[in-house]
């Protein structure tokens, strides 16, 4: 093999790894559009304006009712829920992590949260359903538990991991003279924490939340399992829910491929894949801004 | 006294908030295995479900899981590594690798019930592999490919670039600089992101529902064309689908146990690879 | 100067709209020592990284004039960098063995570029011998490189790029990571290795410069403002500017 050769091997070398690069490109852009192009199938034949505007996910009916409404409400409702506990806790349990235990102390605690993590989320949704929710139902005196409160437990649990573990880097990463500063100028420990240290790790912060209200939007199995499948607008935390992911996975099974019910889940799929999207986009602008801040 | 009672309620906050984290762990694992323990028998994981799923094993399931992972791994690993390289090793600062790490970064973040509709449109119809146990490792593929790319991105970040002068000035071309020298060195940071993205990938459910699992099949998988069981899948369907939910509970702790414990192994590997490297440097 | 083994010609290099290296001619010649010397910044790595090609990795160099090895255009697309490489060696400011053992660190370059399987052994020897190293390795050839002292890892370094018999070996501050012992051998190491290459030197150090080399040229900002013998530059220095330099005034 002679050295032109071995330059040649190089060169198509080289190709084949920057193809690979453009691939995941065109996965992304593949993804995207093969749920658009479904969708416009769906458009085309059902009522774009009932899409948005209508009240009922019904396909079974003999109008065949479509209305995301209440599918997004359940999703947004079960997201924000579940936000609503994990943010603090992710958030002060980062804080703790970072700021007060001692170093023999977070190298076995962040184990725990990488097994956290690492729990499939079909065995959080059992647990929804053999654990949180008759639970629930005997805390607050009804027939079943699985409802959205069950769900945005569970969400919580799942997010919980991503929120402490990029909350933690964004609280580390603020530089210690901020924090010497502040000592310096006579204020506790306390005060610095809480009006230097975790103001500067702000935009981390929202990184954080961000990603892990992502995570939260977006899966399928726990709500699925633990939140009783209930496509109807809630109107409390112990209303049975129905997200457009559990909508998808309970209802793409048996519907007929090509059919207006196959577009219209293509249809909600699209939305949630805007959704999620944007608010990756938003958590890494954020995450961008505290890079730029420190450096 | 007040500013005592503050300080005292900080810690509370704080030390408060992470053990009720690390008791979220410890109620789910004290849960799932003071109950499932006892189902999980040599004849648990050895035996195919019998009697209408009521008794019998998971075996099946067990092989179905490993058939997928094993796909995925054959699949999205040569492919992550590939794109891994070209950006860390061959790609210039530019607005396209700026637009395959904003593309690899957004893949991370979109919902696996989606990665299951494209696996459903794209290996199930467009390529015509059938719901297979082929079209869900693809599909898994596909899922942890972002992962993949990322974890050995870094891996490859870290070998200094003095290694890589070294072959080159010798008269080495890049690819013999990166197969001979930057591959082996990186290889346990490679290991240990391919192991978590995989013990991520066995527990996945949502993007293997329309793709190719099945709640039943007769017999073991023997090949990539057929449909499979799969643990995940298998305790969704036990634990709400089953008609006689109540009795076959202890068969679904079972399996989760059964499913936690593959997945822990897999991450006690790759933390094992990650410790044994740090002592070595 | 006898025989002019490897030359620049208006050599100007770029990043981005910086430009690092002002408009440099410089020839060196065969069997010879030559010392760049000059404050940190002032090009002089950069200058030696153009002479094997090291800027094509980087994203935004650009490279104007010429670089010739004897009558061969370094720059020529048709010339592959891998050959270019391996008849202009070079050795680095920190010791870099490849994470192989002993042996390893000297067939790799050798099996790349195909040398006999049966000569290889031979070679690796000799190399290790010209390099002052075989007496401590010989009996530990299969020991990993990294094990080895910071000393004797840049003389593995140096038998590294010897053993492919280059014409010429660059070397970027090959002492600066290195006690004074370590120093000393190294120096012997690359006299003695005068005989059969052509040897250019990055140095931080003037006494280092003055000890070992034939000729001395100084850079300063991206130039090159004075090249002539060790003992001129030195002693008798044209500019004023070298004058200060050698003199300790600055840098």
């Amino acid at each position: 093999m002679n050295a032109s050769k071995r330059e040649a091997i190089d060169r198509l070398l080289k190709m084949v790894f920057r193809a690979t690069g453009l691939v995941t490109i065109g996965l992304l852009g593949g993804i995207f559009f093969m749920l658009l192009f479904n969708s416009i199938a769906f458009f085309a034949k059902g009522n774009p304006i009932d899409f948005f505007t209508g009240s009922q996910w019904n396909p079974g009916s003999d109008a065949g009712n479509y209305s995301i409404l209440p599918l997004l409400a359940s999703t947004g409702f079960v997201a924000l829920g579940s936000m609503m506990i994990a943010v603090p806790l992710g958030i002060f349990t980062a804080t703790f992590l970072s700021e007060l235990a001692p170093d023999t102390l977070r190298t076995i605690l962040k184990p725990v949260i990488e097994m956290l993590a690492a729990i499939p989320s079909v065995a959080i949704g059992f647990l929804g359903i053999v654990l949180v929710g008759p639970a629930i139902a005997r805390v607050f005196g009804i027939q079943n538990g699985l409802n959205a409160l069950n769900g945005s437990i569970l969400l919580a649990i799942m997010a919980l991991p991503t929120i402490i573990t990029i909350s933690e880097d964004a609280i580390s990463a603020v530089p210690k003279t901020y924090k010497e500063a502040s000592l310096a100028l006579g204020a506790n420990k306390w005060a610095t924490l809480f009006q230097v240290t975790l103001p500067a790790a702000l935009p981390g912060l929202i990184a954080a939340v961000m990603l892990g209200l992502g995570r939260a939007l977006g899966e399928t199995m726990t709500v699925l399992m633990a939140t009783g499948n209930a496509a109807a607008l809630p109107k409390g935390f112990l209303d049975s829910i129905r997200t457009i992911t559990a909508t998808i996975a309970i209802e793409m099974g048996e519907v007929p491929y090509q059919t207006t019910h196959y577009f219209a889940l293509f249809a909600i799929a699209v939305v949630l894949f805007i959704i999620t999207l944007l608010i990756n986009l938003l958590g890494e602008f954020f995450a961008n801004r505290l890079r730029k801040f420190h450096a | 006294m007040k500013a005592r009672l503050i300080i005292f309620l900080n810690w509370f906050v704080l030390l408060g908030s992470t053990l009720l984290v690390c008791a979220v762990l410890g109620i789910i694992l004290v849960d799932i295995f003071s109950k499932g323990m006892s189902s999980v028998t040599w004849e648990f994981i050895s035996q195919p479900p019998a009697k209408g799923m009521t008794q019998g094993g998971i075996l099946p399931a067990i092989i179905g899981t490993l058939w997928l992972t094993l796909i995925t791994t054959l699949f999205a690993v040569p492919f992550g590594v590939a794109c891994a390289i070209y950006l860390n090793e061959y790609a210039f600062p530019s607005i396209l690798t700026n637009v395959i790490r904003a593309s690899i970064r957004n893949l991370a973040g979109v919902p696996s019930i989606i990665y299951g509709l494209f696996g459903l449109a794209l290996f199930v119809q467009a390529f015509r592999l059938g719901t297979s146990v082929l079209s869900a490792g693809l599909t898994l593929g596909l899922l942890s490919l972002p992962y993949i790319i990322t974890t050995t991105e870094e891996a490859l970040k870290r070998i200094p670039n003095s290694m890589r002068e070294a072959t080159l000035a010798l008269g080495a071309t890049q690819f013999e600089t990166i197969k001979d020298v930057v591959l082996p060195s990186a290889l346990p940071g490679i290991l240990t992101g391919v192991i978590l993205t995989l013990s991520r990938a066995a527990g996945e459910t949502a993007p293997i529902l329309f793709t190719g699992v099945a709640f039943y099949i007769n017999g073991l998988t023997s090949s990539v064309n057929q449909e499979f069981m799969a643990l995940p899948y298998h305790i969704y369907m036990l634990s709400t689908q089953h008609q006689s939910i109540e009795q076959v509970r202890p068969l679904a702790y079972g399996t989760s146990v059964v499913l936690i414990a593959m997945v822990f192994l897999l991450n006690l590997t790759a933390f094992y690879i990650r410790f044994k490297n740090r002592t070595q440097q | 100067m006898d025989h002019v083994k490897l030359s620049a010609h208006n050599l100007n290099l770029f990043f981005g709209s910086k430009q690092i290296l002002k408009n440099i001619n410089i020839d060196f010649g065969e069997n010879q020592i030559t010392s760049l010397i000059g404050p940190s910044g002032c090009g002089k790595s950069t200058l030696l990284r153009c002479f094997n090609r090291m800027h094509d990795l980087s994203a935004d160099a650009r490279i104007e004039g010429t670089i010739q090895l004897n009558e061969l255009d370094v720059y020529d697309k048709k010339n592959p960098v891998t050959q270019i490489r391996k008849r202009i060696g070079m050795v680095f400011q920190k010791p870099n063995p490849l994470p192989k053992s002993i042996y390893e660190n000297l067939s790799y370059g050798l099996n790349i570029h195909q040398f006999p399987k049966d000569e290889i052994p031979g070679l690796i020897e000799s190399a290790l011998k010209e390099s002052y190293l075989w007496d401590e390795v010989k009996d530990e050839l299969k020991k990993p490189a990294v094990k080895l002292s910071g000393g004797q890892q840049q003389r593995l370094c140096i038998a590294r790029t010897v053993v492919l018999r280059p014409e010429v070996i660059l070397m970027d501050e090959p002492c600066s990571a290195l006690d004074p012992i370590s120093t000393r051998k190294i120096e012997e190491l690359i006299l003695s290795l005068r005989k059969d290459y052509t040897i250019v030197i990055v140095t931080h150090n003037m006494q280092q410069a003055q000890r070992i080399s034939d000729k001395v040229a100084f850079m300063y900002l991206g130039e090159l403002i004075e090249y002539d013998s060790t003992e001129n530059i030195f002693k008798n220095p044209r500019q004023e500017l070298t004058k200060n330099y050698v003199g300790g005034h600055f840098g």
